[in-house]
C-alpha cells in the first residue's frame, strides 16, 4: 500500500470539508468583518438533522441515494433558516456595536446551539447509516471509497458554483459591493440587510453539506462535532487569507493535506516519540505560524488602492 | 413643480448639530449649487437627502415624503448621489462599477443603451472597462463615479465636490460634463468648494454657513454679491 498517496487522498477528503466550512467563515467575515464562531455548530446541526431524516425514512425502504438527497435537501434548508435566524437575532442588533460585542455573542450562540443539540439529540455518539455503497477502489496501491470520491466531487462542484455566483451574477456583484463598502452599495440600490441574510444562508447551506460529508465519512455524529471542526476550518480561512474566497478553498485543502501528511509521517520523523494522535496539533501549529509569518494569509489583501 | 422640497432639515452627530433647519427647493431640470466653507454641512446635506443619515424635518421628493424611504429605495426613484471621494468599488472593474449603478433597474435593453451613452460621454472608460477601478487616476475615477450615477437614470443627481483633487484640465472636463447632463433635463444639486466655478454653471445657488442657509438666489446674483465675493471668491 502506498502510504504517501493514501495520505494525500485522505488529506484531500478532509481538506474538501474544511474548505466548504472555511467558505462560510470567510464570506461572513468579508461582508461584516465578524468571525461567526457559531458556524461550526451549524455544521453539526446539518449532520444531526440529516441523521434524524435517515431515522425517519428508515421505515420506508427507500433507495439509499434518495434518502441521501432528501437529507441533503432538508439539512440545507434547516441550516439556512438557522443561519438566517442567527444573523437576525444575534448579530443584526449589534451591527454598529463595538467589534468585541458580536464576537462574544458569536461564542454565546455557539454554546447555546451545542446545548440545544445535546437536549434534542442527547449526549451519545450516534451511528450515521451508510448511504453510498462502501466499495473501496484501489488506485496505485491506495484505497479510496465512494463516499470519499463523492465528497471531493461535491466540494469541487459547490466551490465552482459559488465562485460563479459571486463573480458572474448580479447577486454576487451586490455581495462584493456590500463587502467593499456597505454605504455606497446602499446608494446603488442594494438592500444591505437582504444581502447579509443571503450570505449567512449560503454559508449555512455549505456547512450543512459539509456536516453530512463528515457524518458519511466517519459514520458517527455527536453534538460536539462542530466545535473542533469549526476551529480548524477557521484556521483554514485564516491560512488562506480571511475574507478571500479562493483563499478559504486553498487554505482548506492545504490544511487537510498538512494534517494528513503530518499524521502519517510524524511517527517516523520523531523516531516514534509522537504518534498520529498529534494530528490536531498541526492545524493549530499552522494557525500560529501563519499569524506570525504572514498575518494576512496566503491570498490575503496586499494591493494598496489609490485614493 | 419642484422635484425636491426640503423644509427645516436638522441633522445632529452625537450632540453636535450639523444642520440647524435648512430649506432647499429644486425645480425639475434645474442646476442648483450649494456652496460653503469646510464643515458648513454641505456633505451632511447630500448624505441626508440620500438617506445615509437620520434627520428631522421634511424632505419631499416628487411630491412624496422620503421620511420612511430607505437609502436603497431612493435611487430606484431616481435620486442619485455621487459621494465625496467618489466611493468607487476599487476591487471591481470599471464595467462592474457601472453595472452596479444600474443595480436598481431591470430593463437590460435600457441598461445596455445607457452604458453606450456613458462610454460616449467618457470614451476613456470604454478603453479601460476591464481595469480595476482602484487603479485609475483621480480624474478617471470621477468619470466612473458620474457614469455610475447616470446608469441609474437619475431624475435628480447630487454631486459632492466633483472637482476635488483633480488637475485643472480635468476639472474643466468634469464641469463640461455636468453642463451636458443638465442640458439633458436632469436636475442637479452641485456641492462645491470651488464656488466660482459652481455658480458659473448653476442657475441658482445656496450659501451654507455653520448649518444654516445664509444666502440664496440666482447664481449670477450670488456671483455679484459682495458677501459671497469676500467669503468664497477671494476678492
Amino acid at each position: 500500500m502506498d502510504i504517501l498517496l493514501q495520505q494525500i487522498i485522505n488529506g484531500l477528503v478532509q481538506g474538501s470539508v474544511y474548505a466548504l466550512v472555511a467558505l462560510g467563515y470567510t464570506m461572513v467575515y468579508g461582508i461584516l468583518g465578524l468571525i461567526n464562531f457559531a458556524h461550526g455548530e451549524v455544521v453539526m446541526v446539518g449532520a444531526m438533522v440529516a441523521l434524524s431524516i435517515t431515522q425517519v425514512l428508515a421505515g420506508y425502504a427507500l433507495p439509499p441515494m434518495v434518502v441521501l438527497l432528501i437529507s441533503l435537501l432538508v439539512a440545507s434548508m434547516v441550516c439556512m433558516a438557522l443561519g438566517y435566524g442567527i444573523e437576525r437575532i444575534a448579530y443584526r442588533p449589534l451591527r454598529n456595536a463595538p467589534r468585541l460585542a458580536p464576537l462574544i455573542t458569536a461564542i454565546g450562540v455557539s454554546i447555546v446551539l451545542q446545548n440545544l443539540a445535546m437536549i434534542i439529540w442527547g449526549r451519545a455518539y450516534h451511528a450515521f447509516p451508510p448511504l453510498l455503497p462502501d466499495s473501496p477502489h484501489i488506485i496505485a496501491g491506495a484505497i479510496i471509497n465512494e463516499v470519499q470520491i463523492a465528497i471531493i466531487l461535491v466540494a469541487v462542484v459547490m466551490m465552482t458554483g459559488l465562485l460563479l455566483l459571486i463573480h458572474r451574477t448580479r447577486l454576487g456583484r451586490a455581495m462584493r459591493a456590500v463587502a467593499e463598502n456597505p454605504a455606497i452599495a446602499a446608494l446603488m440600490g442594494v438592500n444591505i440587510n437582504a444581502v447579509i441574510s443571503i450570505t449567512f444562508m449560503l454559508g449555512s447551506a455549505l456547512a450543512a453539506v459539509a456536516g453530512i460529508m463528515v457524518a458519511a465519512n466517519y459514520g458517527i455524529v455527536h453534538y460536539y462535532m462542530g466545535s473542533i471542526l469549526g476551529l480548524k476550518a477557521f484556521t483554514a480561512a485564516v491560512l488562506g487569507g480571511i475574507g478571500n474566497l479562493r483563499g478559504a478553498m486553498l487554505g482548506g485543502v492545504l490544511l487537510g493535506l498538512i494534517e494528513s501528511l503530518g499524521a502519517g509521517y510524524i511517527g517516523d520523523l520523531s523516531g516514534g516519540f509522537f504518534g498520529s494522535n498529534y494530528q490536531d496539533v498541526f492545524a493549530f501549529f499552522v494557525l500560529i505560524a501563519v499569524l506570525v509569518l504572514r498575518p494576512s494569509g496566503l491570498l490575503g489583501e496586499r494591493v494598496a488602492e489609490r485614493a | 413643480m419642484n422635484i425636491l422640497q426640503v423644509r427645516n432639515l436638522k441633522v445632529s452627530y452625537g450632540g453636535i448639530q450639523a444642520l440647524k433647519g435648512i430649506d432647499i427647493d429644486i425645480a425639475a431640470g434645474e442646476l442648483v449649487a450649494l456652496i460653503g466653507s469646510n464643515g458648513a454641512g454641505k456633505t451632511t446635506t447630500l448624505k441626508t437627502l440620500a438617506g445615509l443619515l437620520p434627520a428631522a424635518g421634511e424632505i419631499h421628493y416628487q411630491a412624496e415624503s422620503l421620511h420612511t424611504c430607505a437609502t436603497h429605495q431612493r435611487v430606484r426613484d431616481g435620486l442619485a448621489l455621487v459621494p465625496e471621494g467618489r466611493g468607487l468599488f476599487g476591487r471591481m472593474s470599471v464595467l462592474e462599477n457601472l453595472q452596479m449603478g444600474a443595480y436598481c433597474r431591470d430593463d437590460p435593453a435600457g441598461i445596455a443603451q445607457d452604458l453606450e451613452r456613458v462610454y460616449a460621454l467618457f470614451p476613456r472608460l470604454a478603453e479601460r472597462h476591464t481595469q480595476l477601478a482602484g487603479t485609475l487616476s483621480g480624474g478617471e475615477q470621477q468619470m466612473v463615479a458620474i457614469g455610475r450615477a447616470l446608469m441609474s437614470r437619475p431624475k435628480l443627481l447630487m454631486l459632492d465636490e466633483p472637482s476635488m483633487g483633480l488637475a485643472p484640465m480635468m476639472v474643466e472636463k468634469i464641469f463640461e460634463t455636468i453642463c451636458n447632463i443638465s442640458a439633458q433635463g436632469i436636475a442637479i444639486l452641485l456641492v462645491e468648494q470651488n464656488a466660482k466655478l459652481a455658480l458659473e454653471v448653476a442657475q441658482r445657488g445656496y450659501v451654507l454657513e455653520c448649518g444654516l442657509i445664509t444666502l440664496s438666489g440666482q447664481a449670477s446674483m450670488l456671483l455679484d454679491s459682495a458677501e459671497v465675493r469676500r467669503a468664497y471668491l477671494g476678492s
